[in-house]
């Protein structure tokens, strides 16, 4: 059988885009790099939005990303159904796309934030979280600037109640965010946007755990099983 | 040639903490009496014509499309 093929989106300014690739490899699956300036999803199966600065994050994070001519392609196949993980400025992108409710600020300590961060699995139910259980406790690499998860309060209710917070930031909230949020996933559960760098926690040897490999098992699995 | 301004600020109950930096350092430097500071952003757009109306018009249509996030900002446009 063949494997499943999971695009990554490179824009200017995308600097996780190798790592994410790799984690995709480790996981099983095929990588397929998608070019933000096409058309063409390639016909893959998943797609990984990675970290970085798209667009020199001017104007807002996110903001002119989401006017990128691929985006036209992934919010049309998000929205039927295609798993979508938003990394750090992929989050940013999903949000910004309304793929995503909320927004990400500036963190509210206005410092960078560079360090492994411990997080609890919310929801082992999305697409991207099924190789976790529930109340599992992970500890990933955090790198943003502008990781302030805001939204109204009838949209952190709703998110709270309907279990679409993924994960939540735990000891240290790192940068603001509402309600410990770290992640968040759409009604359907295909889209997942994640703040912290799960592709960077994928070997021992460059990660500070392995814990970040299981997005990518879960939807590896979920795509053999299809 | 007209140009049109829009400012765009974060909502009210967005936690600005750009502008209380900035507030917490006027005391220092011998301002007093200021009770708070929030920071935006002014764009400048220029147009090819008249500020009409519908020019008007569709400069709303940018900010509400580019320049503004309405999930965390509002907009005023105005002519300068």
């Amino acid at each position: 059988m063949d494997a499943a093929r999971v695009g990554i989106i490179t824009f200017p300014g995308s600097l996780d885009d190798k790592d994410a690739a790799r984690a995709v490899r480790l996981a099983g699956a095929e990588p397929v790099a998608l070019w933000h300036g096409d058309h063409d999803l390639r016909g893959v199966d998943a797609v990984v939005l990675p970290g970085g600065f798209s667009y020199g994050d001017y104007l807002r994070a996110g903001a002119i990303a989401r006017f990128a001519p691929l985006m036209t392609e992934l919010v049309a196949a998000a929205e039927a159904g295609l798993p979508v993980l938003g990394i750090c400025n992929g989050f940013q992108v999903l949000c910004e796309s309304h793929l995503l409710p909320g927004a990400l600020l500036p963190n509210a300590g206005l410092h960078f934030v560079c360090r492994d961060q411990r997080l609890r699995v919310e929801n082992a139910d999305t697409v991207w979280t099924t190789e976790y259980r529930e109340g599992q406790e992970l500890v990933i690499p955090i790198k943003n600037r502008d990781g302030r998860y805001t939204a109204d309060r009838e949209t952190l209710a709703e998110l709270a109640s309907t279990g679409r917070i993924v994960a939540r930031y735990l000891d240290l909230n790192p940068n603001g965010s509402q309600d410990d949020i770290a992640g968040i996933c759409n009604e359907a559960g295909n889209v997942v946007g994640l703040m912290p760098h799960p592709e960077h926690a994928v070997e021992s040897l460059t990660g500070p755990s392995t814990d970040g490999l299981g997005f990518f098992t879960s939807i590896v699995k979920r795509l053999v099983n299809a | 040639m007209a140009r049109v301004v829009v400012d765009v600020m974060l909502k009210p109950e967005i936690l600005d903490p750009q502008g209380q930096a900035i507030a917490r350092k006027l005391p220092q430097l011998g301002f007093d009496g200021v009770v708070a500071v929030r920071q935006g952003k002014r764009f400048e757009v220029e147009l090819e014509g008249e500020a009409d109306e519908a020019a008007l018009e569709r400069v709303a249509k940018i900010a509400e499309t580019l320049l503004a996030n309405p999930v965390i900002e509002n907009y005023e446009v105005r002519v300068l």
